[in-house]
């Protein structure tokens, strides 16, 4: 790594000047992705500000926490397997401890944060290796090496010319889908954010994706009340059964009232390159019976609009029988899986 | 090999007893392993060498490191703490696993200056007076390793693992060991060494045995 100076923030004010100043300081958490990208010099960051010992004098940073409404509020300092374990969540959210648990390994999991979670940057090899020119990610502006190169990971849902890169995040695919909020905070205030907005398409500006504004930070993401009753599920298909990125991945949640869906809440993840929610797909779903023809609609709805690439075309129906299963096994319609 | 890392590790006055296929590496005064401070201490907010006092296996070390030496670096070629090993040096191979607060880390990932004060654990510290942990003697019973780079990141895992409760079925096991890879691919030789160790852990005091 190249040499850096390191600090501890003393405050959250002390948090929101060093976000200001952001490229040359680099706000350091679980450190899983800023560390990373450091050693392979796709970050070079003159400043470290460590930020996980503002829990101490601001405790609910890192706390998981009943919301007024019957949501849950969780700290962004919260590591991946404390939240993962938590009741609260456990409980009433399965979609959201199965996608931490699948996000990364133990070791990961007891690093890394949920704030930092969200803005982990993508696994794209043209983004991660410095000795390729061409990447608008990582140098706005000298193009993209994914789409005339090696794609087969890359996004059919959300690009755009100039990015093809996928998000990484499992945890951010249920919190879009189950239309969580963010909390930010910076000098000028608070602001809350729906999840599905804080995550941005790449259009012409790939290096800029998340709403994060400079001398913000993100304090809390709150999941909003689902209805009793609802049952949630995470399925994600990979290269290899553990410790792996997704191909593929689907986070539903679906609420059944008198025999039909009265609520439905679904995103893909692995295919686009933001968390992907699917209101083609809860269309499809609400009101209707619950059956494999109708699964099998919606989630032909929910990737009508691919577009992919030589390589990743397989994506396409891989992400279309992922939300079927994951919708069967969420209602029990799921011949041999439990829910 | 001792006097390899004896000169490599001039400071750290490393003294190396083996057990069976492990390392064990203490100091004369019983632990605790001391480097020379530099002579200008800089103010910690600059990219020179700070001084930081690192609690590893109960002892107290103090050394002077700059920022961007990883915990994992300092181990191994500041205090000649080798057994954490540097496999991919980018959080993907779980060869440099240790216990940072009673939890698993990678050290790869993890700042020695950010581990003031912490406690650290090291598959160093596991052998009690020459006697091997249970989980070190499960590994050598059930030959769960071929070359052996990845054992000491297993063991550290597997040590937080059962403590977690994730060590009740193979399956289980093979999901929360999945962050440390064993390209001999050892696996069902490691997850037969992890659930004896458990059951002995388990058991009480004449497990430990």
């Amino acid at each position: 790594m190249r040499p850096f100076s390191y600090e501890r923030a003393a405050d959250l004010p002390a948090a929101f000047a060093a976000s200001q100043d952001a490229p040359t300081t680099a706000l350091l958490a679980g450190g899983t992705t800023l560390l990373d990208l450091m050693k392979l010099d796709v970050a070079a960051p003159a400043r470290l500000v460590d930020i996980t010992g503002l829990a101490a004098s601001t405790p609910a940073l890192a706390e998981i926490r009943p919301a007024s409404d019957g949501g849950v509020v969780i700290g962004a300092l919260a590591r991946m397997s404390a939240v993962a374990e938590h009741p609260l969540v456990a409980d009433q959210y399965p979609v959201v401890s199965q996608a931490l648990v699948k996000g990364a390994s133990a070791q990961l999991r007891n690093m890394a944060t949920i704030g930092g979670n969200l803005l982990q940057r993508t696994r794209c090899v043209y983004f991660r290796d410095v000795s390729i020119p061409e990447c608008n990610k990582r140098v706005p502006g000298s193009g993209c090496a994914a789409r005339l190169g090696v794609h087969r990971l890359s996004a059919v849902l959300g690009a755009s010319p100039a990015c093809i890169a996928t998000h990484p995040s499992d945890l951010a695919v249920a919190l879009v889908a189950l239309q969580a909020v963010v909390h930010l905070a910076g000098s000028g205030g608070e602001r809350r954010i729906a999840a599905d907005a804080f995550f941005l398409l790449p259009g012409d500006h790939p290096e800029r994706e998340t709403a994060l504004a400079p001398g913000e930070v993100i304090t809390a993401v709150e999941l909003p009340p689902l209805p009793v009753g609802a049952r949630s599920h995470y399925l994600k298909v990979r290269d290899r059964e553990s410790y792996e990125f997704a191909l593929t991945s689907a986070a539903v949640a679906i609420h059944v009232a008198d025999g039909l869906i009265a609520a439905a809440h679904i995103a893909l993840g692995g295919v686009a390159t933001k968390p992907w929610r699917s209101p083609e797909a809860e269309r499809a779903l609400i009101g209707n019976v619950p059956s494999r023809p109708l699964f099998k609609d919606a989630s032909a709805a929910a990737v009508a609009g691919a577009a992919p690439l030589p390589h990743n075309a397989f994506k396409v129906p891989l992400a279309r029988r992922t939300l079927e299963r994951a919708l069967a096994t969420v209602t029990g319609l799921a011949e041999g899986e439990m829910p | 090999m001792a006097s390899v890392i004896a000169a490599r590790h001039a400071h750290a006055d490393g003294r190396e007893k083996a057990h069976g296929a492990f390392v064990v590496i203490e100091n004369a005064s019983g632990g605790a392993v001391t480097a020379t401070r530099s002579p200008t201490l800089h103010h910690p907010d600059t990219r020179h060498p700070s001084p930081v006092t690192l609690h590893i296996n109960g002892a107290d070390n103090h050394l002077d490191v700059e920022p961007r030496v990883t915990l994992l670096e300092a181990l191994r070629e500041r205090l000649g703490l080798t057994g954490a090993k540097k496999g991919c040096d980018h959080g993907q191979c779980g060869a440099c696993t240790v216990l940072v607060d009673d939890r698993r880390v990678l050290a790869c990932l993890t700042l020695a200056v950010a581990c003031e004060g912490k406690p650290i654990a090291t598959i160093e510290g596991l052998a009690v007076d020459g006697a091997l942990h249970p989980l070190q003697q499960a590994f050598i019973d059930h030959d769960a390793l071929q070359c052996g780079f990845c054992t000491p990141g297993q063991i550290m895992s597997a040590l937080a693992c059962i403590a977690e409760g994730h060590a009740d079925t193979d399956d289980e096991l093979r999901e929360f060991m999945s962050g440390n890879i064993c390209r001999c691919a050892a696996y069902p030789n490691i997850v037969a060494a992890i659930r004896q160790a458990a059951r002995q852990m388990a058991g009480g005091a004449d497990a430990a045995l």
